[in-house]
């Protein structure tokens, strides 16, 4: 009723992922005196820049109505492209290349079964999760890659004091930012997610949209694998398995809406660091790891009864407003 | 018999967060009478139905049944107590026959829990022999059409036994003759002594059958009435709270040359041999039975489906359409029927519904330019007279005539030379109807084009300067405005008259 009580639902709503994050980090540092060491908040970075990021082109999916599952496989891929580009041409901005461009052939090859051939984004990507992982281990024979000398500078060096991997965190995270706020891309892929037949009934080219999702996630997936496998100084075949769903987790979390329409960037940064934060923690206080699945498990089913419950509320306040449109799909 | 009150409620109150929903509501339905409420969207009607079939609990008041207060907790209870409600959107699974559908949640079992689906048949086949209705139990309730499925919904209501049935806008999507076999229906089963409440926008039809008519305006009563103290007029200025001075405010204008001419469109087994052609400042209406072709024509026109052959010309022009991109870049632009599946972005705000057409004019020079964005959007939902709390809320939460602006506000913003319009008016109130009428007229005065379908003839007629006939996938008829008619457009729309005059 009052404007005060709108005011403080509204800043909830909000906000409630922030101030979520913050009070985990108030209590991480108050349960461990490790965890605010400047060595364990470096590592945590350096950990999480890489689901991070894979956070973000899954978030601007699922804004647009569809999903990557592939992700943690695809970086796989593209890392021991990329490490053994490097070993071959000793080149850094070669292996880059190389990276970006496995992962985005694997993303373009995604769209075409999605939005080309209409297959559920679900399966599709799960399809292409078990083929780059295979294509990757058959690269490989299965083994690693080791000895990549100076490759690892881009996963472990730092400029200043600030770790390589969070600078290209901090750069895609801006650069989503701007996309899903400030270009017809961004308001399209909203569009797209939140009714598909509208958008298309609009004007907007849909394939495009979807088609560009992809490729930017490519690009994103790409970068994630450079930055995993110099991090970890080995091309691992079997590494990143299932990072895909560290990142779904974060974008969950994040609030973004599997129904499409619904995501921000901060959300979804807020999301991936809470996930790491209490990943972090638990393994400082040398919490079980089987428990810590378990517990990760837990939130993520919170964060989903969370976001349908808001959902729903909102529906309900609807329903009073619309009176004559039920606005419930049920 | 007539005078026993089945249903009563007393001082209803229901609030949702920020809007009341229902202020102090008394209401009181007759045994065997056809009590009709009327309202516009967002006056309650829907809310307080919802309250009388257990969905949604009062904050305060108290609902008599037979004057027993009675207390409602949900649907299941409804129904125990005779109350069963017909929604406007069907609730119904597609996958499943018509059999299964009538007794979803009501099958008869026996002691271990297994269905009698024997039962079930013969029951089913009775249900369908008394109402005369021509389907088999095993129909998937995918292949009906949709006033078969309302139909079913009726016969689902009578088998309960219900004494009270609730029907929301049971008509807004079937044809006339369906209406007709309905009102025969709601004859008979007001004979049986059943209370009807009815909601419905089409005034016409509230007068056919009402017995009673309360208007609901901002969740209050109005006035609540006997039919016979009431006439059309009367309701509708009840209803806006204020006087409409002509339902149809059709100006003459000068027409100019061909804007479009459409010729030999055609589509396999959905519309063939359509060709028509329409003049700057003309708004030209399409009649025809529901499943005539009249969308589909349309559709593909705009290139959202497609076509095997037809030649479009614009403004003397051929133009290529071959999706709904080149379509709007010629000035074409359509407003479906289906505003939910084709019209909105639910959870997407006011602001971004309204400029999602035309991002170019939004976002240049790589970034978004908000002021413009916010002043072209305050300007032409000013325009339109969209009533929204704010243009960052999302469009889910308007009410449905105040969507249907706002759809019609990013078509507007583009500036088009032709607007298609289907079924524009369908599900939304009177004062939003008078608007929108009144925004083809503006438009016809520019010396735009209006292209109107709509299966309410007296829109039509109202509005049209010329209408074409469809029946079976094309056009029976092309009827000048002198020679506008009910009966004549009928005569069309059934195939039993076919000019020879159509090109």
């Amino acid at each position: 009723m009052s404007t005060g009580n709108n005011f403080w639902t509204t800043i909830k709503k909000k906000y409630s992922i922030y101030l979520i994050l913050i009070a985990l980090f108030i209590v991480c540092s108050l349960a461990n005196p490790n965890f605010l060491s400047v060595n364990n908040l470096t590592n945590i970075s350096r950990q999480l820049a890489v689901t991070t990021i894979l956070a973000l082109g899954a978030t601007m999916l699922i804004i647009s109505g569809m999903l990557d599952l592939s992700s943690g496989s695809v970086l796989a891929l593209a890392g021991v492209f990329a490490v053994s580009a490097y070993k071959t041409t000793g080149s850094l901005f070669i292996a880059i290349i190389v990276g970006i461009l496995t992962a985005v052939i694997c993303n373009i090859i995604n769209a075409l079964m999605i939005s080309t051939f209409k297959a559920p984004p679900f399966i599709a990507t799960l399809a292409m999760l078990t083929v780059s992982r295979g294509v990757a281990l058959l690269f490989t024979k299965g083994q690693n890659i080791l000895q990549l000398g100076h490759f690892t500078v881009l996963g472990q060096g730092s400029i200043g004091v600030i770790p390589i991997p969070i600078i290209f965190l901090v750069v895609i995270a801006v650069f989503t930012w701007y996309l899903l706020n400030h270009t017809r891309f961004g308001r399209s892929l909203y569009a797209v997610g939140g009714n598909e037949e509208a958008s298309i009934a609009s004007g907007i080219n849909v394939h495009k949209v979807k088609y560009t999702a992809f490729i930017i996630n490519g690009i994103f997936v790409g970068l994630a694998g450079v930055l995993f496998m110099s991090r970890v100084n080995a091309g691992l075949p079997n590494g990143a398995i299932n990072y895909e769903f560290t990142a779904l987790t974060a974008a969950i979390i994040g609030g973004t809406s599997f129904s499409g329409g619904v995501g921000t960037v901060g959300g979804t940064l807020a999301g991936a660091f809470i996930v790491g934060f209490l990943d972090n923690i638990m393994n400082l206080t040398n919490v079980d790891s089987y428990m810590q699945q378990i517990v990760r498990g837990s939130i993520i089913a919170l964060a989903v009864i969370y976001d349908i419950h808001t959902r729903n509320r909102r529906a309900n306040s609807m329903l009073g407003r619309i009176a004559d449109k039920g606005a419930t799909k049920k | 018999m007539k005078e026993q009150v089945k249903l009563r409620v007393s001082k209803i109150e229901k609030s949702f967060p920020g809007v009341k929903a229902l202020d102090k509501i008394d209401f009181a339905v007759k045994k065997g009478s056809v009590h009709v409420l009327c309202g516009e969207n967002g006056a309650g009607k829907s809310t307080l139905m919802k309250i009388i079939n257990g969905i949604h609990q009062p904050d305060s008041g108290q609902i008599f049944i037979d004057e027993k207060p009675v207390k409602i907790n949900n649907p299941i209870q409804a129904r125990t107590l005779g109350i069963s409600m017909i929604f406007q959107e069907m609730s119904y699974v597609p996958e499943m026959t018509v059999e299964e559908n009538i007794f979803l949640g009501n099958l008869p079992v026996n002691k271990l829990g297994s269905v009698n689906w024997k039962e079930v048949r013969q029951r089913t086949n009775e249900l369908l022999r008394a109402e005369n209705l021509p389907y088999s139990p095993t129909t998937l309730l995918k292949d009906l059409t949709i006033s078969d499925i309302q139909m079913l919904e009726i016969i689902k209501a009578i088998s309960y036994n219900s004494e009270i049935i609730i029907m929301d806008e049971p008509t807004s999507a079937i044809t006339l003759k369906e209406v007709e076999k309905l009102f025969v229906k709601i004859r008979e089963l007001q004979a049986r002594g059943v209370s009807i409440i009815y909601i419905s926008h089409k005034l016409d039809e509230v007068f056919q059958i009402a017995d009673e008519i309360t208007v609901l305006r901002d969740g209050t009563v109005v006035e609540s009435h006997p039919k016979e103290e009431l006439d059309i007029e009367t309701v509708i200025t009840l209803m806006v709270g204020r006087k409409l001075t002509t339902t149809y405010p059709k100006e003459q204008v000068a027409i100019g040359e061909a804007m479009l001419q459409v010729e030999n469109m055609n589509s396999p087994n959905v519309f063939h041999d359509i060709n028509f052609h329409v003049r700057k400042g003309e708004i030209l209406g399409f009649a025809g039975l529901m499943g005539a072709g009249r969308t589909e024509v349309m559709r593909s026109l705009y290139g959202l489906d497609a076509r095997t052959s037809g030649v479009v010309q614009i403004k003397g022009q051929e133009v290529t359409i071959r999706n709904v991109r080149q379509s709007i870049d010629h000035g074409l632009v359509m407003l479906s029927e289906d505003r939910r599946r084709y019209g909105i972005i639910p959870m997407r705000s006011v602001k971004e519904n309204t400029t999602l057409a035309y991002l170019k004019k939004v976002f240049y020079n790589f970034r978004n330019h908000k002021k413009v964005e916010k002043t072209i959007v305050s300007d032409m939902l000013a325009k339109m007279r969209v009533r929204t709390p704010t243009m960052d809320t999302p469009i889910a939460s308007l009410s449905g005539g105040n969507q249907q602006k706002v759809v019609l506000a990013k078509w507007m913003i583009r500036n088009p030379d032709i607007l298609i319009l289907d079924e524009p008016t369908r599900g939304i109130d009177v004062g939003a109807k008078f608007e929108i009428y009144k925004l083809m007229t503006d438009l016809a005065r520019e010396g735009k084009v209006v292209i109107i379908v709509s299966s309410e003839l007296p829109e039509l007629i109202g509005m049209c300067d010329r209408i074409y006939v469809m029946a079976k996938g094309t056009i029976t008829g092309e009827i000048n405005r002198e020679d506008f008619s009910q009966e004549l457009i009928m005569k069309y729309a059934t195939g039993t008259l076919t000019s020879d005059g159509v090109n």
